[in-house]
């Protein structure tokens, strides 16, 4: 007798999970180290099974659903899977929340009299945070790559102005995500609106962008930290995104 | 007092705490999970000499409290800012009693802050009326994330919340300190979303309204509603343990707070028991924000005072030694401030 090969290995289904993103953080879950296991069984090697974990039992119930609502659309989306169960452990709606998953139930139907509509202006709203943040990120990389370059001048700046890699692939995403412009003249500062701001309105919209990453960044930064104390070993599972601030990382002490 | 090199600091915790999260207080799993949810963030930030056991950490009584919030005479004055949590803790999680007699037994050293729960309705009122004589109240503190019987949270501009604050302001209790939690009703918004204190600050402008954890996880929507309320407050509590392990992040936060809201409204403290106040204030003195951080100005040893205590005697009423005083800063009540002070070429050293 020989062994039935699963038709789908563990790697298909963490690619699937890569575009699984904590809203909040901007970040993969699989970067975040939110995905505790994945194991593929059953007879014809097709069922998944994933559990997810988060930093702690109190992070924000509907934030946790959104996350663990995308992974099981994702692992489905995987081709050739048979049946699929998500679940997230130690949370505070741990029962809830699984139970609506087990159930193949919507967020309504998961969070009963406490979900009024839906969760799409929340998800929207993080979108939004997550393209002023890398705006930003985009903006402060290049005020700083030249001595002669000041905060006075991100007005000027173009798409196209931006030197290639990280930072402006990651800008054009969130662009995309978010139906913004991507002609290469297009102006990199936009304010809440999607508009370039007014002459006196840049330095203001430029300081509320870095508010917005210093804000993201270290949410992202203690969420791994605590991660990590709950979850001792759990850093080998981390991948941290790259500091704009390259001469001071965020630094961990004992 | 604090003294160091020369320079004296009143030092004023503005928010420390008396919890009870013994086994035999826990109602259910979620007076474990909350407990070590807070037991974490004490592992994860504290310098691992302030490291606690997890059983003392549970409960820690009066006298372990008075020597290690007021340790060598650092801390002048400490305000209790309780949480209830009742559906977590069968007797609650702050011990009302204890902290308000040990308050009374120390005047000079504590300052007991009760809460109250809109939820609670019009019995509600009548008690927080009966604990503002008894207890003396200058202050109340709200978690608007606890939970109560079906409902998981509140806002502050729900219509019963504004009868609440409209008793506060008629009794003189005029410091609202709000903590926002991960759970509101409906769960369809971002239950950290600080919009109604923007809310209550513009129709109470007669209360000061304290955001504890300068809005931590969401500190840019609290700088932004901040610097257009001139009667909104940032405390440091969860902030300033930062300062150790990720020294970095602490002077961006300390960077923008200051950028958006000035050095007369930043509110120190410890958040004891999570973490004790005296490591804080010591590296609070010797702090100094980066210069490889050129878009944050340097912090003056003014700022740090008012910041460390003075802030929060000039909201408490609570007497300050005449030559530990610091003026008020010139600055403008709304808006960033000094917004040219940075170096705008963002230049890394």
């Amino acid at each position: 007798m020989t062994a039935v090969l699963p038709r789908i290995s563990e790697a298909d289904v963490r690619t699937a999970l890569d575009a699984v993103v904590d809203p909040e953080l901007d970040e993969a879950i699989t970067d975040l180290g939110f995905v505790s296991s994945v194991s593929v069984h059953g007879v014809d090697g097709c069922d998944v099974e994933v559990h997810l974990r988060l930093p702690t039992s109190f992070c924000a119930p509907n934030f946790a659903w959104l996350m663990v609502s995308d992974a099981r659309d994702a692992v489905r989306g995987v081709p050739g899977v048979g049946r699929v169960v998500i679940e997230l452990d130690d949370h505070h709606d741990s029962e809830l929340i699984n139970r609506g998953l087990a159930a193949d139930a919507d967020y309504r139907g998961t969070f009963g009299h406490e979900a009024e509509h839906s969760l799409d202006d929340l998800r929207a709203t993080f979108h939004r945070k997550a393209h002023t943040a890398a705006m930003e990120r985009a903006l402060t990389s290049w005020v700083r790559a030249d001595p002669n370059r000041t905060e006075d001048d991100v007005a000027a700046v173009r798409l196209c102005d931006l030197p290639a890699g990280r930072e402006r692939d990651a800008l054009l995403d969130r662009r995309a995500a978010l139906g913004l412009p991507l002609a290469p003249t297009s102006p990199v500062l936009l304010g809440p609106d999607g508009r370039p701001p007014s002459r006196d309105a840049v330095a203001l919209t430029f300081r509320k962008a870095r508010s917005v990453r210093v804000s993201v960044d270290g949410n992202a930064h203690f969420c791994r930290g605590l991660l990590t104390t709950r979850y001792p070993g759990s850093d080998a599972d981390q991948v941290f995104r790259p500091s704009i601030d390259h001469a001071l990382p965020l630094e961990v002490l004992k | 007092m604090y003294s160091k090199d020369g320079t004296d600091y009143f030092v004023v915790d503005a928010h420390i705490a008396l919890w009870d999260a013994r086994p035999e207080n826990q109602r259910n799993i979620h007076g474990k999970q909350f407990i070590d949810c807070f037991y974490d963030y004490h592992r994860n930030l504290s310098p691992e000499s302030e490291v606690w056991g997890y059983d003392e950490y549970l409960y820690q009584g009066g006298e372990r409290l008075m020597r290690d919030v007021f340790a060598d005479g650092i801390v002048d004055h400490a305000i209790f800012q309780p949480a209830r949590l009742k559906e977590f803790y069968s007797k609650g999680f702050g011990q009302t009693e204890e902290a308000f007699q040990l308050s009374q037994a120390h005047p000079d050293k504590l300052t007991y802050n009760h809460y109250f729960d809109p939820r609670d309705g019009e019995n509600g009122l009548d008690r927080l009326r009966e604990d503002a004589e008894t207890m003396h109240l200058k202050g109340v503190k709200l978690y608007t994330a606890d939970w109560h019987g079906e409902s998981r949270g509140w806002k502050l501009n729900d219509p019963m919340a504004y009868k609440y604050f409209e008793v506060c302001r008629e009794l003189g209790i005029t410091n609202i300190h709000v903590h926002k939690g991960p759970t509101i009703r409906p769960l369809d918004r971002d239950a950290f979303d600080v919009a109604d204190v923007d809310a209550v600050a513009s129709d109470f402008t007669d209360l000061n309204f304290i955001v504890e954890h300068v809005g931590l996880p969401r500190l840019e929507d609290f700088c932004w509603i901040a610097t257009q309320e001139p009667n909104v407050y940032g405390g440091l509590a969860v902030a300033m343990p930062f300062i150790h392990t990720r020294p970095k992040y602490f002077a961006q936060i300390l960077g923008e707070l200051l950028y958006w809201i000035g050095e007369d409204r930043i509110l120190f403290s410890s958040d004891y028991a999570i973490w004790t106040p005296k490591w804080l204030v010591e590296k609070f003195v010797d702090f100094q924000i980066p210069a490889e951080l050129g878009e944050y100005a340097p912090l003056s040893t003014d700022q740090k005072k008012k910041i460390l205590g003075l802030n929060a005697a000039k909201l408490y009423d609570i007497p300050v030694p005449a030559a530990l005083q610091v003026a008020e800063a010139d600055a403008t009540a709304t808006g960033p401030r000094d917004p040219d002070a940075a170096d705008k070429n963002l230049a890394m050293a």
